[in-house]
């Protein structure tokens, strides 16, 4: 590393043009995601907001929002931290080069924008997280592979003898990604013109492949890709090495022996054979032990550095994510047992679920690591505002709770009106009576996702004005990095 | 013995291979001796070293 002009941070030699272009494309789709969030969630209290445009139902948007967050914007993310990561890691330049990374940045784009229109216009294979035609997915292939050639190829020719844990996480997701989204979308068009295709597999299997896919994707995307972003940026932040090394290797291959089995709690109490529901439901408790044994990894990381909290704004929203991600991976085990999950499943509990794993585990720590990596990127010595970030650390954390208390109460009330049943052995409730229980819920979710997205626009504008800010413009006083 | 009769063997065997492999990994990994190579294993982010001269430029 050496100083660039005004005392910035500047490591010349790595790839960092695309990983520029990557992190700027983390905020942007995130914004757009989370604003698409809360349009969705404002037709789920205000229904007349659909517009009675075909294109902006509930339906049409809802996609576009899963996708926005998870593709988009945690998918932006991980491509920008895993190949700065790998390089730095590994000391060695991007495999591919300049040229690797902007095809693998512009790639990616074209893939999302080409999944959105698709979701606007109807096109859609109808499987949740899944939901691009063919011809998508046939791309995402092709970047995905690359994907994999870069960073596989930078790993091969590193200069570093020993792979460091974060690269391995990141390997991990990027290899089952790519086996995920073979497997769950072997499909045949109608013909070569046409944009609708059908699944090779049906019924019952159909479901078993997909949710094997779908709970592999957040076991592998949402999960081992962001714990990668947490090996590395948490000891960046905190200035010390991670708690225990030999602890984060127990817990990458107690989370790869576990995760994989875990999809069949998404199907209890249907058509699958009850021995696949309750091997689901076991492997999905056997999963506390790996995430709480990393969440204990990464919040130790910060022994005799914890004041760091009350200065650095970026490291607390990773430490905030560590515990975000310790209450979702508990909750989520929870949720899996069967008798829990007769009540919880198809309710608002599981939205509150996914998002306080969503919101507060991949937003914070990719908002924590934008915070530590785009003043490096840019060359500058640090955040333009602290206290905007500040600001964005309460507002968006106020929001999280919120959103996952309201849907707690909403999603075990919605539950427990569709079970109740009265002397005579009828339902008690009708379905629009739970609608209608549910609406101030709703409400109060549509108010946390709107200070979620307040937070996000006020990142966006310290990190561009610290990136707009000359060096020479910072006080003199502040520190540098070493040599 | 057909495919049809090894296959409960069979499916017991990959139980128990997994098993092994997990158990020889955690051994492996937590085996006594290495706390100063896990210590240096676990600098590697904090050393922000320029990337080493490529042996071909790509």
């Amino acid at each position: 590393m050496r100083l660039a002009a005004g005392g910035g941070w500047r490591q010349d030699s790595y790839v960092d043009g695309p990983i520029r272009a990557m992190a700027v494309a983390t905020i942007f789709w995130g914004i757009v995601g989370f604003l698409i969030g809360v349009v969705v969630a404002s037709q789920l209290a205000f229904p007349l907001l659909n517009l009675d445009l075909e294109w902006t139902t509930f339906g049409r948007l809802r996609p576009l929002h899963t996708s926005a967050v998870i593709f988009a914007f945690g998918g932006n993310a991980l491509l920008c931290t895993s190949l700065y990561v790998v390089q730095r890691t590994c000391r060695a330049r991007l495999f591919g080069g300049e040229e690797m990374g902007w095809f693998l940045f512009a790639g990616y784009q074209f893939f999302i924008v080409m999944a959105a229109v698709g979701y606007l216009l109807g096109v859609t294979q109808g499987k949740e997280y899944a939901e691009p035609e063919w011809y998508v997915d046939l791309w995402l292939v092709v970047v995905w592979v690359s994907y994999l050639v870069a960073f596989g190829g930078t790993i091969l020719r590193r200069a570093e003898p020993h792979i460091y844990v974060a690269n391995w996480f990141f390997l991990a997701f990027i290899i089952t990604v790519a086996l995920l989204h073979i497997g769950n979308n072997v499909a045949l068009p109608l013909t070569i013109g046409h944009a609708k295709s059908y699944g090779v597999a049906s019924g019952v299997q159909d479901a078993m492949i997909q949710w094997w896919y779908g709970h592999n994707a957040v076991g592998f995307f949402l999960t081992a890709g962001f714990l990668g972003i947490m090996y590395y940026f948490i000891p960046k932040q905190a200035e010390r090495p991670v708690y225990s090394y030999r602890l984060s290797i127990v817990h990458f291959w107690s989370l790869i022996f576990l995760y994989i089995w875990a999809g069949p709690h998404h199907l209890h109490y249907t058509a699958l054979p009850d021995w696949a529901q309750t091997l689901g439901m076991v492997f999905s408790i056997m999963l506390w032990m790996p995430s709480w044994g990393g969440m204990i990894n990464g919040l130790m990381t910060l022994s005799g550095a914890w004041d760091k909290l009350r200065t650095d704004p970026g490291l607390r929203f990773s430490v905030a994510a560590v515990g975000f991600y310790a209450m979702a991976t508990f909750e989520g085990p929870v949720m899996s047992v069967k008798a829990v999950n007769a009540l919880s499943h198809y309710t608002d509990w599981t939205i509150g679920h996914v998002h306080s794993g969503a919101l507060g585990w991949n937003g914070f720590i990719t908002f924590g690591a934008l915070y530590w990596l785009v003043p490096r990127l840019w060359g500058k010595t640090e955040l333009w505002s602290k206290k905007l970030a500040d600001w964005h650390f309460w507002i968006a954390t106020l929001g999280i709770v919120l959103y996952i208390t309201a849907m707690w109460v909403s999603g075990i009330m919605q539950g427990l009106m569709w079970r109740s049943y009265d002397a005579m052995g009828f339902l008690q409730y009708s379905f629009v009576e739970t609608v209608a229980a549910m609406h101030p819920y709703y409400v109060i979710r549509m108010l946390g996702g709107v200070l979620y997205l307040s937070g996000a626009l006020l990142m966006a504008y310290n990190l561009w004005r610290t990136v707009r800010t000359a060096p020479a413009a910072l006080p003199a006083s502040q520190p540098v990095a070493a040599e | 013995m057909d495919l049809l009769t090894a296959y409960p063997v069979l499916k017991a065997a990959w139980v128990v291979w997994f098993f092994l492999l997990f158990g020889f990994i955690l051994v492996w990994v937590l085996r006594p001796g290495r706390r100063h190579a896990y210590q240096a294993m676990a600098d590697i982010p904090l050393q922000d070293a320029p990337p080493a001269r490529p042996k071909r430029s790509l």
